[in-house]
């Protein structure tokens, strides 16, 4: 379903994502996990279509991103790791959007989202401005939004983060059913090691742009000796912290965009 | 269709919604219409050339639709701040779609907002002859109003975030607005004066304007429907290029 050789993208100078190759089959749960500032996000975004890669090849559905940008993006949805809310919007609204973009017929479109914002328990909140909500109701609507259309991939950018362990468990549940009956390929991220044991069939670990290792769940944890993946992941990855490199230019950019948004 | 649809409503509700912009953006043109009106309108008329209002009405109409378009156009940076945009460039759609449904959204707003400081020209004291001419000045509104959205869109394209904003505003728009024969004729001008708003392209569209209420024009109305028509036909093409070339 997805197929990615010596992928490498650099910004300027420095080297966010290594000639890094992987493939995901179909129906294939794939957990692809690292520590901050591994290049996960920016790997989902080349391959969606938001960034273009320095090299190498990909391949998502059969379709080269790159040449068929249009009729690669009708096979998949996307959750994101940052807001892609529109705030000045009611929740119903944004979802109402994303469902005709996603030509999600008409015929079911309410009772689509009714059911979703249900499910995420928001359907009494459905006519609030999305500015209104706590952030971790952004993140549940976002979650919903991203279930709508039932799409052949589905890309999940650390879809928990932020979210209670209620609709967490509903999520992954809502996940598998959609894996099951639909046969949908599922391209996560997370920091949740234990969650990343549960729900993945396969695991890549990826560090510093490379892949250092990947495999099942009980492959990795095998291979390091260890008795659970958050022990295996550490021992794959190390224990120093990425805060200096990584989260330091995260957080930058997290306070240039609060600053800006005051404004 | 129905995705243009959903984008152009998108854009009519957040316009909608934003009344302290609506409003505030109306004081510009009122106080253009008084301070100029009523301040230049006794020397217009010393100098042989008729009611100033008369005159400046159409300049300040078209001068409110540019401001609004160009805003509009830009304001595709909040989106990409807010991440929103995100949404909509990896939705199954062309890029191409998406931008024509944010250009007749954001136009729509300015055609809107041109028509209510038409209303408030009349006010300030400016007379039309019939009012069908309103819905033939509407034609050259749509006309402005679709350019310069779409060239706020496409300059939106090319831009991260707001720094660059102000440099647009100075040396792009301004000089738009005031070297177009909004607020005085162009003939009798410099040599200088009369290429720089010949190759303007507001100038062609304050001259349209002014032709459908008050039945004056320097160009002639032809030439200036298909300039308007061509340049805006350009901006869209160049704009879904710059558009479908953005990275998030
Ligand atoms: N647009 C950009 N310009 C410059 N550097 C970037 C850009 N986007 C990402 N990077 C850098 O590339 C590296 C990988 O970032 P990426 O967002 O892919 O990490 P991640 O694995 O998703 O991390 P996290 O777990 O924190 O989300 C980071 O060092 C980041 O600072
Ligand atoms: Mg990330």
């Amino acid at each position: 379903m997805i197929k990615v050789k010596n992928l490498t993208k650099k910004f300027g100078e420095f080297t966010a994502v290594d000639d890094i190759s992987f493939n995901v089959e179909k129906a294939e749960i794939f957990g692809f996990l690292g520590p901050n500032g591994a290049g996960k996000s920016t790997t989902i975004k080349m391959l969606t279509t938001l960034l273009h890669p320095t090299s190498g090849e990909i391949e998502v559905n059969g379709i080269n991103p790159l040449h068929h940008q249009d009729k690669v993006r009708e096979s998949f949805g996307i959750v994101f790791q940052d807001p892609s809310l529109d705030e000045e919007l009611t929740a119903f609204e944004n979802m109402n959007f994303h469902a005709v973009l996603y030509k999600v017929p008409a015929d079911v479109r309410k009772t689509r989202i009714e059911e979703l914002l249900n499910f995420v328990e928001l359907w009494e909140k459905k006519d609030e401005f999305v500015k209104n909500y706590s952030g971790g109701m952004k993140r549940r609507l976002e979650i919903a939004r991203g279930f709508l259309h039932h799409p052949k991939i589905i890309f999940l950018d650390e879809p928990t983060l932020g979210l209670d362990p209620q609709t967490r468990n509903y999520m992954w549940n809502y996940i598998n059913d959609l894996n099951k009956k639909e046969q949908t390929t599922v391209f996560f991220t997370t920091h949740y090691m234990e969650e990343a044991d549960r729900v993945a069939d396969r695991i890549a670990i990826i560090d510093h742009g490379k892949i250092v290792a990947s495999g099942t769940p009980e492959q990795l944890k095998a291979q390091t000796g260890k008795d659970n993946l958050e022990d295996a992941f550490l021992e794959l990855t190390g224990r120093k912290i990425r805060e200096e490199e990584a989260s330091g230019i995260d957080r930058m950019r997290m306070h240039s965009k609060m600053w800006r948004r005051r404004r | 269709m129905s995705t243009i649809y959903i984008l152009w409503l998108r854009q009519i509700k957040r316009y909608l919604r934003s009344r302290s912009r609506i409003i505030g953006s109306l004081g510009q043109p009122i106080l253009f219409l008084v301070a100029l009106g009523f301040g230049f309108g006794p020397i217009f008329q010393k100098a042989g050339q008729g009611n100033y209002i008369e005159f400046l009405a159409p300049g300040i109409i078209a001068m409110s639709i540019l401001f609004t378009a160009i805003f509009s156009g830009v304001e595709m940076i909040w989106d990409r701040q807010f991440g929103f945009l995100k949404e909509t460039l990896v939705a199954p759609v062309s890029r191409l779609n998406i931008m024509i449904g944010r250009v007749f959204g954001g136009a729509t707003a300015a055609v809107f907002q041109g028509i209510i400081v038409l209303l408030i020209s009349f006010i300030a004291g400016f007379r039309i002859n019939s009012v069908l001419l309103i819905l033939f000045s509407i034609i050259f509104m749509i006309l402005i109003s679709l350019l310069f959205t779409a060239l706020g869109t496409a300059i939106a394209s090319m831009l991260e975030d707001f720094q660059g904003f102000q440099l647009i505003m100075s040396f792009l728009v301004m000089p738009l607005f005031f070297l177009s024969g909004a607020l005085f004729p162009l003939t009798g001008l410099p040599e200088a004066m009369k290429i720089v708003a010949a190759v303007d392209p507001l100038s062609y569209g304050v001259d349209g304007l002014r032709f459908a209420l008050t039945g004056s024009s320097h160009f002639g109305v032809g030439i200036d429907f298909v300039v308007l028509i061509l340049i805006t036909f350009l901006l869209l093409v160049a704009g879904s290029f710059l558009f479908s070339r953005i990275e998030v």
